[in-house]
C-alpha cells in the first residue's frame, strides 16, 4: 500500500537526519540545524504554492511574524521560550488570517503583488519601529534567555547538539503534519482547487474557505520556522522580513519539487550548499563582486524554470514513483 | 411527472449586455430535456445561470421546493444540481480514483455511491489508477459525468457531452443518460446534433437570442425535421 511506503520513507528521512548528527563535522552540523528550520519555512510555503496553487511573493512576512513574535517577547518581556514560540506561531497565524481575508479577493498576478506589498509593509514596519526591533542591526538574544527547563531537564538552545535536535523535532513534526494534510480530505480539496478552481466550486466546495485555511496553516508553519530561527540562533533582524526571504522559499520548493512533501527539504539542502560553495569560489575568482550569492540564486531560478519545472522529487514522481506524496 | 427544476422569467447579463431574456424552463423528474439552438443562442449561458455562475437580475430558479436563485455555485451543487461543462475540465494531475473521490467527498457520499457510479461506467473501473489527463476523450467525458454523479444529484446539466467523440462513445453516453432518467435523475442536455438526442430526449426546448421560443415533445422533432432546421440550421 502507498501509505505504508510513504510513512516508511518519511520516518527513514527523519532517522537519517538524526543519524547525521553523529557523523557531521561541527560546521555542517550547524548548517543542517539551520537547513532543517528553513525547510520548515519551505514546507509551509509549499502547502500554499505547491498544493493549493497560490503563488505568494510575501511569505517573508509570516516568517518574520514568527521571528519577531518569539524574539521580541523573549527580549523585551522576558517570556519563557515555549511561550515565546507559541506567541510567534500565533502572530503568524493571525497575520495570515488577516492577509488571507484581503489577498484572497484577488487571483493570479494580483495575488502575487498584493502579498508582496503586504510583506513590504511589514518589512518597513520593522525598520520604522526601530526602538523595539533595532531594524537592520537586529537583536541578539542573550544566551541566558535561551535556556529552558522542561520536566526537570535543562536545555540550552545555544548548544549545537541541543539546537540540532530541537530543529529536528520541529522539522519531523511539520513533515508528518504536512504528510497528514496532503493525505487528508482537506489536502485533496486543495489539490483540486489548484487543478481547477471553478470545477471544484461546481462540485460543491467552498473554495474561498479552503484557500483561507491553507493560507493560515501555511502562515502558521512559516511562523513556526521563524520563531524557531529566533530562539535557536538567537538573532532577530529585519533582513528576514525582506523580499529576498519571500523569494528563497519559492526557489527551495521549485528545486526540490513543488507539491512533494520532501521536496522542500531537498531544495533547501541543495540551494544552501550551492550558494555556500559557489559564493566561496566566486569570491576568490571575482573578489570585487559583492553580489555573487544573489547571482547564483538568480541563475538557479532561471535554469529551474526553463529546464526543470517539476523539480527533483516532482520529476522522480512523474517518471518512477507515482506513490510519492 | 412532478417538476424537478423550474426556471421562470430569468434575465441575465454579461456586464451590461443582456444575454438571457425572460428565460423559462421546466424539467420534470426523470426527464431528459434537450436545449437546442445555434452557436451563441444562449444554451451554455442558461446552464451557467442555473448553476449560479451567472447571477440572475430578475426571475427565479427552483429545485423542487428549494429556491436556488441567490445561491453561490457551491451551494447550488450541494442542493442537488450537478454540472458537466463543455470540455470536461477534469483534475488532470489526479488519478481516476482521486477524481471520483473528490466528487464523493463533496456531499459526504460513500462506497455505495462509488460502486453505483462505477457500475454505470465499467470502463473507468479498469482505469482507476490512471492519471485522468491520459484518458481518451470519451473516457474523460465518462469520468466528468461519473464525478458529477458522485454528488447524487437530482438534476444533471450536461453541456455538449458528445462533442468530438466517436460513435461508440456517443452511444454509451446516450445509454447512461437514459439509465439516469429511469433512476429519477433529470437531465438538461445542451446539444447541437439532433441525431445525438433523438433516441434519448423526452422534450426539446429551442432557444434563440437568449429566449426560449418553443418547447415540444421529441416526437415532434422526429415527425417534422424542418423544425430543427428552423432553429438550428441543420437537420
Amino acid at each position: 500500500m502507498n501509505i505504508g511506503k510513504q510513512i516508511i520513507l518519511h520516518i527513514a528521512v527523519i532517522a537519517l537526519l538524526a543519524a547525521l548528527d553523529y557523523v557531521l563535522p561541527a560546521y555542517h552540523q550547524g548548517v543542517f540545524s539551520r537547513i532543517m528550520v528553513l525547510a520548515v519555512f519551505a514546507m509551509g510555503y509549499n502547502l500554499l504554492f505547491g498544493y493549493t496553487g497560490l503563488l505568494s511573493l510575501g511569505h517573508a512576512m509570516f516568517f518574520a511574524a514568527g521571528l519577531y513574535g518569539a524574539g521580541l517577547t523573549v527580549y523585551h518581556l522576558g517570556w519563557a521560550l515555549p511561550l515565546a514560540f507559541v506567541a510567534g506561531v500565533g502572530c503568524a497565524a493571525v497575520l495570515a488570517l488577516a492577509i488571507g481575508l484581503l489577498a484572497l479577493r484577488t487571483t493570479g498576478v494580483a495575488f502575487m503583488i498584493v502579498t508582496m506589498m503586504f510583506a513590504q509593509v511589514l518589512y518597513l514596519a520593522t525598520l520604522y519601529f526601530g526602538q523595539w526591533t533595532r531594524g537592520d542591526e537586529g537583536i541578539v538574544l542573550p544566551q541566558p534567555t535561551r535556556l529552558v527547563e522542561f520536566a526537570g531537564l535543562h536545555f540550552d538552545f545555544s548548544n549545537p547538539v541541543t539546537r540540532y535536535y530541537a530543529a529536528l523535532v520541529l522539522f519531523a513534526a511539520v513533515l508528518l503534519i504536512t504528510l497528514g494534510i496532503v493525505r487528508s480530505r482537506f489536502g485533496r480539496v486543495l489539490i483540486a482547487i489548484r487543478e481547477n478552481e471553478d470545477r471544484t466550486r461546481m462540485l460543491g466546495y467552498n473554495v474561498f474557505a479552503n484557500k483561507l485555511a491553507a493560507v493560515v496553516i501555511s502562515g502558521a508553519i512559516s511562523g513556526a520556522s521563524g520563531a524557531a530561527y529566533a530562539l535557536l540562533f538567537g538573532y532577530v533582524g529585519s533582513t528576514f522580513a525582506s523580499v529576498q526571504y519571500s523569494i528563497l522559499p519559492l526557489l527551495w520548493v521549485l528545486l526540490g519539487g513543488a507539491s512533494t512533501t520532501l521536496g522542500p527539504l531537498l531544495g533547501t539542502v541543495l540551494m544552501y550548499y550551492l550558494v555556500d560553495f559557489s559564493s566561496d569560489v566566486l569570491a576568490r575568482a571575482v573578489p570585487d563582486w559583492n553580489f555573487s550569492y544573489l547571482g547564483v540564486v538568480g541563475i538557479a531560478l532561471i535554469v529551474l524554470v526553463l529546464f526543470f519545472p517539476k523539480g527533483i522529487f516532482g520529476t522522480i514522481r512523474a517518471h518512477w514513483a507515482r506513490w510519492l506524496p | 411527472m412532478a417538476d424537478a427544476l423550474t426556471v421562470s422569467g430569468l434575465d441575465c447579463y454579461y456586464d451590461e449586455t443582456q444575454v438571457l431574456f425572460g428565460f423559462d424552463l421546466t424539467l420534470e423528474k426523470g426527464e431528459v430535456h434537450c436545449l437546442f439552438g445555434r452557436n451563441g443562442a444562449g444554451k451554455t449561458t442558461a446552464l451557467k445561470a442555473i448553476m449560479g455562475l451567472l447571477p440572475a437580475r430578475t426571475g427565479s430558479i427552483r429545485l423542487g421546493d428549494k429556491e436556488l436563485t441567490e445561491l453561490a455555485p457551491e451551494d447550488v451543487a450541494r442542493a442537488g444540481v450537478a454540472y458537466v461543462p463543455q470540455g470536461r475540465r477534469l483534475f488532470g494531475e489526479l488519478t481516476v480514483a482521486e477524481n471520483i473521490e473528490i466528487g464523493l467527498m463533496a456531499r459526504n457520499r460513500g462506497k455505495a455511491t462509488r460502486e453505483a457510479v462505477l457500475d454505470l461506467f465499467p470502463l473507468l473501473r479498469e482505469r482507476l489508477k490512471q492519471r485522468s489527463s491520459t484518458l481518451s476523450g470519451g473516457e474523460q467525458q465518462m469520468l466528468a459525468m461519473a464525478r458529477a454523479l458522485c454528488l447524487e444529484p437530482e438534476v444533471l446539466l450536461l453541456d455538449e457531452p458528445t462533442e468530438g467523440l466517436m460513435p461508440s462513445m456517443i452511444a454509451k453516453i446516450r445509454e447512461t443518460v437514459a439509465a439516469l432518467g429511469a433512476r429519477g435523475v433529470s437531465t438538461l442536455l445542451v446539444e447541437q446534433r439532433v441525431d445525438a438526442v433523438l433516441p434519448v430526449a423526452n422534450r426539446v426546448t429551442f432557444i434563440e437570442n437568449g429566449r426560449n421560443v418553443e418547447t415540444v415533445p421529441v416526437e415532434r422533432l422526429r415527425e417534422d425535421p424542418e423544425l430543427a432546421k428552423k432553429y438550428v440550421g441543420v437537420g
